[in-house]
């Protein structure tokens, strides 16, 4: 049985990676489970320089998931490559740095850095972060915003670029074809879906930005279905992600045509799940009698 | 390694409208220190993440824990149900807890107010001093006071005035003109706040145990931040971790 996956050219030992935001640079979970057995750790956002992040309340619960705009907090990229990136080289396991800016300079100061940086795989540049008013989203949410990043990065690259996409557009399609065009090389998603809560004792928001983005089970068919689509629209290897809180959820992604799938939320609610998911699939394969994980990548049937 | 753990509910009890106590069976009460706190896992899907709530006190054997806490949604509302042979899961002890050594033969105040008067209960029994227990409550029902009141000598304070001081835990300490080398503090942000100016004003430490809204608990999602006078040594910007640097601050190393 092999679990491989390769997105991009870059071989992963299985598909099962940490959504960026939710597993630190891996120190803080690296006390749960062993991180030697995920197929990658993706970090959390760094930027050029540090970033304070948002007043609290950064997070709130919602049904069935939860909202956060945290404004992605980082140490910046000199720490980062100090610190976090000699931690996690000790572990058999393959390193995505999310890439965060609110200038296209700033992204390619963190990207050109990172190129230095051979233990580095792939970077994922996040242009989908709806809760920090400058950069982020702005570049994700118009195709030709997107189009011209990408490209512009690309000429500094060194590793593979996912670009990581949002759900709150239109058509998701549009984006993910914006990014194939201008040179992508894969593509993750989905980012967290805006919304908004409201503390009717208090009659104030449940977070101090007022929105945030909302993660969890609860947005997990939002997240299929975006895949899906995405799958079908263009050539890019998908990374997929959104709600996933078991091996079944996994599964249901790869099906979709997602050739590695991230666990994000799930982590605070159960430090295990990435592990879990890891040995869960391998039992649906087993039971399934799936020689190659890569049969399963947008194998669902109409 | 870390890990969450199954506990065993021992008992549970009303103790105030709104404010349960429970006992729990778990290895976490080896090692709990004052001011930690554990993490714990509602089972209604729906209600995803850990609830933080803070250690009260430790049984003698070290075998089982007391957690009294304020019915604040959901996930307390179904922890509010659990009956005894009930099993949970929880995950801890986090956090740093009071530092014991800095107030031992010292003379302290130990305040809490209304659901920050749990912990104090386990430092209380703990921390070798002489101790001043200032605990401020809405109104009569005065859960843990008898509790205690077996550690040291204690002042009430009451908002509607029924018992002891009228008003709050400083104006309790204004009418029994009492006075501290140390203080050690959990309560709602305004008190915390008042402490941290009478400590400033007095030029004596005070450790405050803060509460934020978190996600992870164990340091990853950086949701629990509060504003720190120097860079803190995670983002290196100006934002500790209440969850893992904290709960305990000395209250001038925070901007709150």
């Amino acid at each position: 049985m092999n679990m491989q996956t390769k997105v991009a050219g870059v071989t992963f030992k299985n598909p099962v990676m940490t959504a960026s935001g939710t597993f630190g640079s891996g120190m803080e979970y690296s006390e749960f489970v062993d991180l030697n057995q995920l197929g990658a750790v993706v970090t959390k956002g760094v930027a050029n320089v540090p970033w304070p992040g948002n007043p609290t309340p950064r997070v709130a619960e919602v049904y069935g998931g939860m909202l956060n705009a945290i404004g992605l907090q980082n140490p910046g990229i000199d720490v980062f490559m100090e610190r976090d990136i000699p931690f996690l080289k000790q572990y058999d396991t393959k390193i995505i740095v999310n890439v965060c800016g609110k200038t296209v300079q700033d992204y390619v100061e963190v990207v050109e850095r990172l190129g230095e940086e051979p233990s580095v795989s792939m970077l994922e540049i996040n242009v989908s972060c709806p809760n920090v008013k400058e950069g982020a989203i702005a570049f994700g949410q118009k195709a030709d915003a997107l189009y011209n990043i990408t490209s512009e990065l690309k000429k500094h690259a060194k590793q593979p670029l996912i670009m990581k996409l949002s759900p709150n557009v239109t058509d998701i399609t549009e984006m993910a074809r914006a990014a194939e065009a201008a040179g992508a090389d894969a593509l993750s998603l989905i980012n967290t879906i805006t919304g908004m809560k409201i503390d009717i004792h208090k009659r104030k928001f449940a977070i101090a930005n007022k929105t945030g983005g909302m993660s969890g089970p609860a947005i997990k068919p939002v997240a299929v279905r975006m895949v899906y689509q995405t799958a079908q629209a263009v050539k890019l290897s998908i990374i997929g992600m959104g709600g996933i809180a078991n091996a079944e959820d996994a599964i249901e992604f790869i099906l979709a045509g997602a050739s590695a799938v991230s666990v994000g939320t799930m982590n605070f609610v159960n430090p295990y799940a990435t592990v879990e998911i890891v040995k869960g699939i391998e039992d649906y394969m087993r039971k399934y009698q799936v020689e190659n994980l890569s049969d399963l990548i947008g194998a669902v049937q109409e | 390694m870390k890990q969450k753990r199954t506990a065993m509910v021992r008992s549970q009890m009303e103790l105030a409208p709104q404010i349960f106590d429970m006992w729990i069976e778990t290895e976490i009460a080896k090692e709990a220190k004052p001011g930690q706190f554990i993490c714990v896992y509602p089972k209604d899907k729906s209600t995803l993440l850990p609830r933080p709530i803070s250690i009260c006190e430790v049984s003698e054997d070290r075998t089982a824990l007391r957690i009294v806490y304020r019915i604040a949604g959901q996930g307390t509302a179904e922890f509010s149900g659990y009956q005894q042979g009930d099993s949970i899961s929880v995950l801890g002890a986090l956090g740093n807890g009071f530092p014991i050594k800095e107030g031992k033969d010292k003379k302290v105040f130990l305040m809490g107010g209304g659901i920050g008067i749990p912990p104090m209960l386990e430092l209380a029994k703990e921390l070798k001093a002489d101790k001043q227990i200032v605990v401020g409550y809405r109104d009569n029902r005065l859960f843990l006071h008898s509790d205690l009141e077996k550690y040291g000598h204690t002042f009430v304070a009451t908002e509607d005035g029924s018992v002891g001081t009228k008003g709050n835990v400083m104006d309790a300490i204004r009418e029994n003109a009492l006075e501290a080398d140390v203080i050690f503090a959990c309560g709602p942000m305004p008190m915390l706040r008042a402490i941290k100016k009478y400590a400033e004003e007095h030029r004596i430490p005070a450790y405050i145990s803060l509460e934020e809204h978190m996600a992870c608990g164990v340091g990853a999602c950086l949701g629990c931040v509060v504003k720190t006078k120097d860079i803190d040594h995670h983002s290196h910007v100006h934002n500790a971790r209440i969850c893992t640097d904290g709960p305990v601050f000395e209250a001038g190393e925070v901007d709150i």
